[in-house]
């Protein structure tokens, strides 16, 4: 079984838009259909999107931490949004756990996005037709492009790899061992949907000083500058002690 | 949630279509055991069953308009293994097709005895199609309030309440309706007929009150906290990701006040239960038919702004992560 996923660091994230904007762009242009936008560059503007970074401030000030945090479809391993469809055109991808939806079966009910609890669905306004995150299936198999293209636009557009893909049911891949170092989570488990892509935590480097680091332990007596000349006839140890 | 008018026309009206053609079948089988007057199937079943038809077809109709590609409607029966939606997509014309069916024979006067019971009171086609078109009519019940019951993280819906009084308020509205229209097909059932419609008002009444009170206990399971998986009990969002409108921003939320949402939880137990169970009530201790009529359409404008409110009170989780432009 693959299970292929994003995992997306929130410690490294820097919350540019460049996965929006890559995201749009790959997606608005392939044979799927356009992402409609309406009214651009007027007062209301919408348009439809699979992927949005959203921050938040956590804490007080002064002990504050902004969090960018990157929204799109989980890929639940249990999606509540399949099995309410009622034409079968949301479906899960028996191959690679890849959640899809069949535009030229959707009547645009939008009953599949009251059932995601993450709001990652999003009704195409012009096609009529619900719409989400591919995991930009028409490229990570494309063989027409350079191996180390297939991936996602969103990962390769990240500037600082905030944004890992693979698969998370492989225990030797890049993402399970990220998950498994870095506390990898996923969002709202209280609903049982098991959501393929995880995220990884704020971290603090911190520096770790030992105790023998700060005072010398060659240095017991605490005594500063040079150490005591030996006689020529006294052995002598290493470079400190010899002559 | 938002209330889509294509959504709250389709089960308010089923609903009252449902009802009513579950009060014919009433009055058809209490005459079948001699407790009330048999009635002629030209003069009263058949045009009840027909005002159930136009409520059922009016209310189908309406809901292609909450399709974004109505023209790909039929292939909603597909997944009905799973889904409580695709499953009303065929008991409703099911139901549909039965009530017509069922209006033409008693129009035909079309009754071949099928089976006779142990008391010997002959059985013929009508009540069988009658007892069928009542299970479907409960069937339907079941779909429409399985649907919005089904969605376990919207937990105002998620509870048996919602399929127990979308079936009680069905019901309702279609003896209130089954009585005022008996006032000029059928005035010796419209005591009778008052009668049940006061009792099944007054029993949605109890279950709406009940649904009310427990969703106004219900503690989100959800929070920021789950929402983004950060451990702090201050997170507040800056920015949801864009400054226009989005699909997400609209879809779920009702977009008028806390005001007016609060002044549609009073009005609506008023003028779906209280006014409607007031006029029943002086209609059966003696009062003018007159009220009937009146009670019918003041309980179905009740029962519009009651779905308004079961769309506007349900809380979606996915409005965690849209709470800031910026």
């Amino acid at each position: 079984m693959t299970q292929l996923a994003l995992v997306i660091d929130l410690n490294v994230c820097v919350g540019c838009q460049a996965c929006v904007t890559s995201c749009k762009q790959w997606n608005t242009s392939g044979s799927a259909g356009p992402l409609a936008d309406f009214n651009p560059y007027g007062a209301d503007p919408t348009g439809t999107f699979f992927n949005r970074v959203q921050t938040f401030e956590v804490g007080e000030y002064p002990n504050t931490q902004t969090v960018h945090f990157p929204k799109s479809c989980l890929h639940c391993e249990d999606p509540p949004c399949v099995p309410v469809c009622p034409t079968g055109a949301s479906y899960k991808r028996a191959t690679d756990g890849i959640v899809l939806v069949d535009y030229d079966k959707c009547i645009g009910c939008k009953y599949c996005s009251w059932a995601c609890p993450y709001g990652v669905r999003e009704l195409d306004e012009e096609r009529k037709v619900m719409t989400k995150c591919t995991l930009c299936v028409d490229r990570i198999y494309d063989t027409a492009l350079p191996e180390a293209e297939r991936k996602p636009a969103c990962v390769l557009a990240c500037p600082t790899s905030a944004r890992l893909f693979g698969d998370i049911h492989d225990p030797a891949s890049a993402v399970s061992e990220a998950i498994r170092k870095n506390a990898g989570y996923p969002l709202m488990p209280e609903w049982g949907t098991k959501p393929s892509n995880h995220y990884l935590p704020r971290r603090k480097t911190a520096v770790r000083i030992h105790e023998d680091e700060l005072v010398r332990s060659d240095n017991p007596l605490k005594i500063d500058g040079l150490l005591p000349k030996p006689a020529k006839a006294e052995p002598s140890l290493d470079d400190v002690t010899s002559w | 949630m938002r209330p889509d008018l294509s959504v709250l026309l389709l089960t308010t009206l089923i609903g009252a279509g449902q009802g009513l053609y579950l009060a014919l079948v009433t009055v058809q089988v209490y005459a079948l055991f001699g407790l009330l007057p048999a009635q002629d199937g030209r003069a009263f079943f058949a045009p009840g069953s027909a005002i159930a038809l136009v409520l059922l077809v009016t209310g189908l109709a309406a809901s292609f308009f909450h399709l974004g590609r109505p023209e790909r409607a039929w292939r909603s029966a597909a997944k009905w293994r799973t889904s409580w939606l695709s499953r009303e997509v065929i008991v409703l014309p099911a139901f549909i097709g039965l009530v017509f069916v069922s209006g033409v024979a008693h129009f035909l006067h079309y009754g071949p005895v099928l089976a006779e019971l142990p008391s010997g009171i002959p059985v013929d086609a009508t009540v069988v199609l009658g007892l069928v078109g009542t299970v479907l009519a409960f069937a339907l019940f079941l779909c429409t309030g399985m649907i919005y019951a089904s969605l376990p993280f919207l937990r105002e819906w998620a509870s048996p309440f919602t399929v127990v009084n979308f079936t009680l308020m069905g019901g309702a509205s279609g003896f209130t309706l089954a009585a005022a229209f008996s006032v000029w097909t059928a005035p010796s059932l419209t005591p009778f007929l008052a009668a049940w419609a006061l009792i099944l008002t007054l029993l949605a009444f109890a279950g709406r009150l009940a649904s009310l009170v427990r969703n106004a206990k219900l503690r989100p399971k959800s929070t920021l906290q789950t929402a983004i998986g950060i451990k702090h009990p201050r997170i507040v969002q800056t920015s949801q990701g864009f400054l226009g409108g989005s699909f997400n921003t609209r879809e779920f939320f009702h977009g008028r006040s806390r005001g007016f949402l609060r002044s549609i939880r009073w009005l609506f137990p008023v003028a779906a239960f209280a006014i409607p169970a007031a006029l029943l009530a002086a209609f059966v201790a003696g009062a003018g038919a007159v009220l009937l009529p009146v009670a019918a359409v003041v309980q179905y404008a009740g029962l519009l702004a009651e779905r308004w409110f079961f769309f506007a009170e349900a809380n979606h989780p996915q409005n965690l992560y849209y709470q800031a432009i910026g």
